[in-house]
């Protein structure tokens, strides 16, 4: 759900999902989004695509971003995506980041993943693109 | 939720097991939206039933995996539990990290489990401002427990008593000499202590040195707390980390102090909202009138005292109030 209300700061779930022990990219953009004044829920590494959906059904959150080097993304992400989708949650934007190739990208984003970060992305193009996801102005 | 009706709609979803409607509604109490006050009103009258237990202390000592392994104690036996855990927003940005999710290990498919993160919002002593409310939401929606974790700050997390019947402080080894113990703040918050990390060694002497203190006089209208030793790491201790609460829970009943504690607090609460509108009321009234304005300019020059002003203040809110 968009959020209309500035008052109201921005919820985002910020997930590693599936088996992968890098979460320094996942840290350095919960930072960033938390300085730009969102609500970061931190649910950390090895997280199941059931467990980041359910996370994200309770905290109410109005965004998910995943982080992944490990390369499962093709088989985590559309998982997490049905999820939604079964959940009658798919109003909640999801956006990705990590070592991801543009082959796969471009599938990604058919299935639904808004934005995918790679490597070098600036912060200031993530904490923008994350905001207008969430206001639904994107 | 935009009417009355729709609140009453929503109201009956949380009743019946609605995660998402809870979830919806627990945003709208955290913003302020001005339907949940009707939500709340609707579902207060089923509220007073889940156990409600606060879990403070400083940062780091252990909290959330406490929660995480006290959780999976109250499934085995069969209790639902909610869990709210506060932390603190940045009062630069505003923004914060909820990091407490992270200790959280629990079937995904367990419906019986309810996990918030909340943050302050510029709330001090531990809690945000809508914690009590959002806790009235997770029991109407029929938890057994509901569990809530106050921001790691230390020795000033007061709020938790206005919300829990029982309140646990943890601690952990070497946190400091019996001095510390004696100080004001987090020891006159516990109902029980729990030393978590006790398999670290001077785990025995924390457990001494708080002895001392209830010895001392640490009782509270005849309730000496409880001194649990855990390691939440390995599961050892929670079982009689239960028990202490449960103990405390029934003292609570068994004195009549369950009734009593809840009367001061609905007292507190009725008076804190009363001061909260009187104070918008005194605020609006400051910007929008020209000549109390001119009261600051009195007082900046001395002619007037703070107080005098308040006292005229206060007044002129009290007539604007009473105008049909």
């Amino acid at each position: 759900m968009p959020k209309s209300a500035k008052s109201s700061p921005i919820r985002v779930l910020i997930a590693k999902p599936g088996l992968d022990g890098h979460d320094r990219g996942a840290k350095v953009v919960a930072r960033a989004l938390r300085d730009a004044g969102m609500e970061v829920i931190y649910a950390g590494l090895r997280q199941t695509p059931e467990e980041i959906v359910r996370a994200a059904v309770e905290e109410d959150v109005d965004l998910i971003g995943l982080s992944i080097l490990s390369g499962a993304h093709m088989a985590l992400f559309p998982r997490v995506l049905a999820l939604l989708k079964r959940g009658r949650a798919t109003a909640i934007p999801v956006f990705a980041g990590g070592i991801i190739p543009d082959e796969d990208a471009r599938r990604l984003r058919k299935l639904g993943v808004r934005a995918i970060f790679g490597p070098g992305t600036s912060l200031e193009t993530i904490v923008s693109t994350a905001r207008q996801l969430a206001r639904g102005t994107a | 939720m935009t009417s009355g009706r729709s609140a009453l709609a929503a109201a009956k979803a949380i009743v019946g097991g609605d995660r998402r409607a809870l979830a919806r509604a627990i945003s709208a109490v955290e913003n302020g939206d001005p339907e949940s006050g009707a939500l709340v009103r609707a579902l207060y009258p089923r509220t007073g039933r889940a156990r409600v237990i606060g879990i403070t202390g400083p940062l780091g000592v252990g909290k959330s995996s406490v929660i995480n392994a006290l959780v999976r104690h109250l499934r085995a036996v069969g209790s639902s539990v909610a869990i709210v855990a506060v932390d603190p927003s940045s009062p630069f940005s505003g923004g914060s990290v909820l990091g407490d999710r992270i200790r959280f290990e629990r079937d995904a498919t367990d419906a019986a489990v309810f996990f918030r993160s909340m943050a302050s919002r510029g709330e001090e002593g531990g809690v945000a401002a809508t914690t009590r409310e959002v806790v009235r939401l997770l029991d109407a929606a029929g938890f057994d427990v509901v569990v809530v974790e106050t921001v790691g700050s230390g020795q000033v997390d007061l709020a938790i008593r206005e919300i829990a019947s029982t309140s646990v402080v943890v601690l952990v080894p070497h946190l400091g000499d019996e001095v510390q113990t004696l100080k004001a703040g987090l020891f006159e918050i516990a109902d029980v202590f729990c030393v978590n990390k006790s398999d670290l060694p001077g785990a025995d002497l924390a457990r001494k040195d708080l002895s001392e203190l209830v010895g001392l006089g640490g009782q509270r209208d005849g309730w000496a707390p409880a001194i649990v030793l855990t390691s939440a790491l390995s599961g050892t201790g929670i079982v009689e980390l239960w028990g202490a609460v449960e103990a405390h829970e029934r003292f609570l009943d068994r004195s009549g102090q369950r009734a009593a504690a809840q009367r001061r607090r609905i007292a507190h609460e009725i008076v804190g909202l009363v001061r909260e509108r009187v104070g918008r009321e005194v605020e609006d009234r400051l910007e929008r009138d020209p000549e109390l304005r001119r009261l600051l300019d009195e007082v900046a020059a001395r002619r007037l005292d703070p107080r005098a002003a308040a006292d005229r203040l206060f007044e002129a809110a009290g007539r604007r109030r009473r105008r049909p």
